[in-house]
């Protein structure tokens, strides 16, 4: 067995180890990874979204066969022994080695730039050092608002002001150049970018440099090469980055002009056994800050690993980027600044609509070389597999407003779809005709769409293109989503079934399509489920407002918010159990069932309950199910809010509320989380200063932590971004789409949701907001509408010529001293 | 030669009863049956019991149609009949028995051998 040695546990490090692993079935190699990092290797391209509430478990990336050394740089290289030494004195030998180091931040030789509260932004510990000093500084006993100053405004320098301000401080980027992200925008492509960002409540100062920094008591000074000088609690140096080359100047490797360990299209160096992938790598004199071409070198030194002669070719390399910047779409890929000559530039901008879209074509304005996108980068995706590919129209045409649909169709086979993974059209169509029939098994059997995202709207075209996407009709009787239908009935007003399938649909409908619409009505208000035609629309469940058992018997469900019960309630619910003879469990969802109701008794039990102060439970419907709470301050030593107060209110607020799928909450009193809010579609914990609030989470099938979406929280607001989440999700869900899927569907994902229901980027707040206020003021008890009405209380027998007799089917015995079903005749499965 | 086939009409309830597009069961000693009246007026009449799962519960299904076909789905496990031949449209092997019916007087009777 031979030995690879990889120095450098970053993205491109492990994915090289990752593509050894994939080649070498045959065991060839054993590999020994030393890192000076004292974490596992993570997702640095996700690195921001730590501050959103990822955690570090989340980030990291898979584990793999392999000896693993962290927390332990490498110092030295001895090539001739072919040994390499680490910091604490350990030595590995190697048959092949590589060097997969990375980067340091560049940080300009400014006096004070040593001080405490100077950082910069590459690790997840330099993260941790940021949130902590935020956090000091949020807690300082003075008046005024908590500022930062970060230092360079390209790509990090935007994501780490971005960070800042979820920290709490108001950040100003101060970047030498004359616009930001000089490297990846124009100048047109900056003013308005400058207008977006500002508008976004950062400050930008450009044209000027940080010429020092000094303390003032708890707080620092940068002063600008201007003379101006700007108050901070926290300062950022995201002045670019230098490759982590030390390791082989001292071994005599040749660096390249600029830096990094030159290499040639196999990525060796100058020693035939050292290579070097990454942002350490010198590819042919140049180096590349970006994940994708770190990648493409890892698979070419794999490939050469296990006997094959790949090569990587620099005018392949895909520099695209698009930054991860809430509410400001920025895009930039190929020859952004046609630097190919005879090259020509199309230029749309529209600064009403706050869009720039430039485009970089030949000289004979046939292919498409790059191109920039500021405002609206919702083609980027599509435009970038376009580079290097004949245009499919005139340029102009592509990004004009209203232009032409860019469909996927007229790409060839070879276009790269995922360039973080380098991934082609045909890979990608390969995939979906072996199977991989949705954008999460694409991503499984592929790894397009797994690194940055920005694919997963192109991968979604290409299913609808090939026919496979399972199409967005909802079933035989209508083409369109059960969002359209949404759009549809609100805006018409049709109340009826029959209506809407009559003018939008064919056929009589069926058990997919019926409960879907009668969903939509119940949403949007249109009174008791069991009314009129809308009755005829029920799933047995809704029907009967209880849960159809295997039996042919119904389980009953009475709301118990928050899971708070008085001793009379639970006495109350003994006895009708008692005396109806139903099986009683405690639920998963902090209440009590019970079961093996015949129809007949239902509204007898009911009565019941109603008299005794309860109310439907909606466990039948596709509805808010349960607020869970954990005890809270009123008794828990550790709680800081309370947690049953609040759940209480959550639940008495959204009951009734009928959504694509069921809907489940939790509140947890504090971080412990007893309530286990984060597995919930919402879920709220509570901090010393409000409420944190994630979304998206579920047990179920496929168990999903919920995301952070909003933090500290008051009361006031909690509820609002609640009422805002739920009307959101429930006007553009799909059918039994639950709170997660629908996220993950959703173009730009969290960071979407966010801006539509916190920054109300799409100007929908007030009107989602109104919209729960009428279903607030609009709720009353489902059941208590069944037993006052003598028509709809008719529906409950079990025969309509023997009303009183029970389905003879029906038989039970006693187990643990409760009854049970008999064993059905299982006719057929 | 032709064989008569005797049956009995019996009444089950008033065609009123009967909300279009909704099934209801009735009782005839030992036979359920599922009573379906559809959007043109059609009256149904099929087993009540499920044969998937042994429960007396079709009449509670949704109504509706599979290719024009009016069908009744299963509230257990979803599978549709077909309301006119009591064929299930997702397998071909399992069907429901059917029974004639009509009304007459108002009153909706089914025939029971
Ligand atoms: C009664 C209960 C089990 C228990 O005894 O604890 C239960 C029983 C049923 N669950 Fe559940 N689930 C119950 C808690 C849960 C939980 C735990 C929780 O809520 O904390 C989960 C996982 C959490 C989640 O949903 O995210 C759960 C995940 C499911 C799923 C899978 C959902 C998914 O997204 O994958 C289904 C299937 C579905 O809804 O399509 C399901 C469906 C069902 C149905 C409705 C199946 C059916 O159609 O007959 C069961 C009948 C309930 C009845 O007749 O009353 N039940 N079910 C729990 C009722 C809680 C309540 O008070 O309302
Ligand atoms: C905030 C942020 C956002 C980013 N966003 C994007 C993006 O959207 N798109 C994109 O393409 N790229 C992005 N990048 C860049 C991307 O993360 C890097 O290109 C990628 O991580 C490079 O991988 P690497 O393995 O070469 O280096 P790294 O991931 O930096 O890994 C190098 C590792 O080697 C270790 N190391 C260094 N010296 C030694 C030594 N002597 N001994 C042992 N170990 C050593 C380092 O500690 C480090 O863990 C972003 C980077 C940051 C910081
Ligand atoms: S979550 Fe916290 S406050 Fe709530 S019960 Fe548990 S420990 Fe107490
Ligand atoms: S392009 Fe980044 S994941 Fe596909």
């Amino acid at each position: 067995m031979k030995d690879l040695l990889v120095i450098g546990n970053g993205m491109v490090g492990h994915r090289l180890v990752q593509a050894v692993r994939d080649r070498d079935a045959a065991g060839a190699w054993r590999i020994t990874v030393v890192g000076a990092e004292a974490r596992a290797a993570y997702d640095r391209v996700a690195l921001s979204s730590y501050v959103d509430g990822v955690s570090a478990e989340e980030l990291t990336l898979p584990e793999l066969d392999v000896e693993l050394h962290l927390g332990d740089p490498a110092v030295g290289i001895d090539r001739d022994a072919r040994t390499v030494r680490t910091e604490s004195g350990r030595v590995f030998r190697y048959d092949a080695l590589v060097l997969a180091t990375g980067s340091v931040p560049f940080v300009p030789p400014v006096p004070g730039r040593d001080l405490p509260g100077c950082f910069v932004y590459r690790t997840l510990d330099d993260l941790d050092a940021i949130t902590t000093a935020a956090a000091e500084a949020m807690a300082a006993d003075r008046p005024g608002r908590r500022s930062a100053v970060v230092v360079g405004g390209g790509l990090l320098g935007l994501e780490a002001a971005r960070a800042l301000r979820l920290l709490g401080l108001s950040p100003q980027v101060v970047e030498i150049a004359p616009r930001l992200l000089p490297v990846q925008v124009d100048e047109g492509g900056g003013a308005l970018l400058r207008r977006l960002v500002e508008s976004e409540d950062l400050q930008v100062r450009c044209g000027v440099s940080v010429t020092e920094i000094t303390r003032d008591r708890d707080r620092l000074i940068a002063t600008l090469s201007d003379g101006v000088e700007l108050d901070a609690d926290v300062i950022v140096f995201s002045a670019g980055i230098r490759p982590a080359d030390e390791l082989a100047r001292r071994a005599g490797l040749p660096i390249g002009e600029r830096g990094g360990v030159l290499v040639d299209a196999r990525c060796r160096t100058h020693d035939e056994a050292i290579w070097a992938v990454g942002e350490v790598a010198a590819l042919e004199g140049r180096t590349y800050g970006l994940v994708a071409p770190g990648y493409a070198m890892a698979e070419v030194v794999a490939d050469q690993l296990v006997g094959g002669s790949a090569t990587v070719v620099p005018a392949e390399i895909d520099t695209s980027t698009q930054l991860k910047m809430l509410g400001v779409d920025v895009a930039s890929f190929g020859d952004a600044h046609a630097t190919t000559p005879g090259a020509l530039e199309v230029v749309v901008n529209d600064p009403v609509a706050g869009t720039y879209s430039k485009l970089v074509v030949s000289d004979d304005a046939k292919t498409l070389l790059g191109g920039i996108l500021v405002g609206d980068a919702s083609r980027y995706g599509a435009l970038r597999a376009l580079v290097g590919q004949p245009l499919p129209a005139d340029p102009v045409a592509l990004i004009a407003p209203g232009g032409v649909d860019l469909g996927t169709d007229a790409l060839p086979d070879s276009a790269q779809i995922c360039s973080c993974n380098a991934v082609s059209k045909g890979a990608i169509r390969t995939a979906v005709e072996s199977g991989a029939h949705d954008v999460p098994a694409i991503k499984a059997c592929t790894r397009a769409g797994t690194s940055c995202g920005s694919c997963v709207p192109t991968l979604k075209k290409l299913l609808v293109e090939s026919g496979v996407e399972v199409s967005k009709a909802l079933c035989e009787h209508f083409d369109r989503s059960r969002a359209e239908l949404f759009e549809i009935v609100s805006a018409t007003g049709i109340r009826r079934f029959s209506q809407l399938i009559a003018r939008y649909g064919r056929g009589r409908g069926c058990d997919v399509c019926k409960p879907a619409v009668a969903s939509i009505l119940a949403s949007l208000g249109t009174g008791h489920v069991l009314d009129g035609e809308q009755a005829t629309l029920q799933d047995t469940n809704d029907h009967f407002l209880a849960n159809l058992q295997r039996n042919g018997t119904y389980s009953v469900v009475p709301r118990i918010p928050g899971g708070e019960i008085t001793p009379e309630g639970l006495i109350a619910i003994g006895e009708v159990a008692r005396d109806f003879g139903l099986y009683t469990k405690i639920t998963g969802g902090q209440r009590i069932d019970m079961f093996g109701a015949r129809v007949e008794q239902l509204p007898a039990i009911w009565r019941r309950l109603v008299d005794a102060g309860f109310e439907s439970g909606h466990a039948y419907g596709k509805a808010l199910r349960t607020v869970k709470s954990c005890v809270g301050t009123t008794w828990c030593r550790y709680g800081v809010q309370d947690s049953v107060e609040l759940a209480v209110v959550l639940e008495l607020r959204y009951r009734g509320l009928r959504a694509p799928h069921k809907v489940k909450a939790g509140v947890s009193g504090c971080a412990r989380e007893c309530a286990e809010a984060r597995s919930k579609d919402f879920g709220i914990i509570a901090t010393e200063k409000g409420w944190n609030l994630y979304v998206g989470g579920n047990g179920g099938f496929s168990p999903r932590h919920a995301e952070l979406l909003a933090s500290d929280l008051d009361t006031e607001t909690l509820v609002k971004i609640i009422d805002r989440f739920l009307m959101f999700y429930i006007r553009t869900a799909d059918r039994l789409q639950r709170t997660a899927a629908w996220i993950e569907s959703m173009e730009g994902g969290l960071d979407h949701l966010r801006a539509v229901v916190v920054d109300d980027a799409l100007g929908i707040c007030a009107d989602l907001e109104a919209a729960m206020e009428a279903h607030v003021a609009n709720y009353s008890d489902e059941w208590r509408g069944v037993l006052e009405d003598e028509e709809k209380l008719a529906r409950f027998v079990s025969f309509v010529n023997a009303p009183d007799t029970p389905d003879p089917l029906i038989r039970t015995r006693v187990e643990r001293g409760q009854p049970v079903p008999v064993g059905m005749p299982e006719v057929r499965r | 030669m032709t064989v008569q086939l005797q049956v009995r009409w019996l009444v089950a309830c008033p065609l009123e009863r009967l909300q279009p597009e909704r099934g209801v069961a009735a009782l005839f000693g030992d036979t359920q049956v599922a009573l379906v009246r559809t959007h043109d007026g059609q009256v149904h009449a099929i087993g009540n019991v499920d044969p998937f799962s042994g429960a007396g519960v079709l009449s509670r299904g949704i109504v509706g149609d599979r290719g024009g076909v009016p069908t009744i789905a299963s509230p257990v496990y979803k599978q549709a009949f077909d309301l006119r031949t009591g064929r299930c449209l997702d397998d071909p092997e399992v069907s429901v028995p059917t029974y004639p019916v009509r009304v007459v007087g108002g009153m909706v009777e089914v025939g029971l051998p």
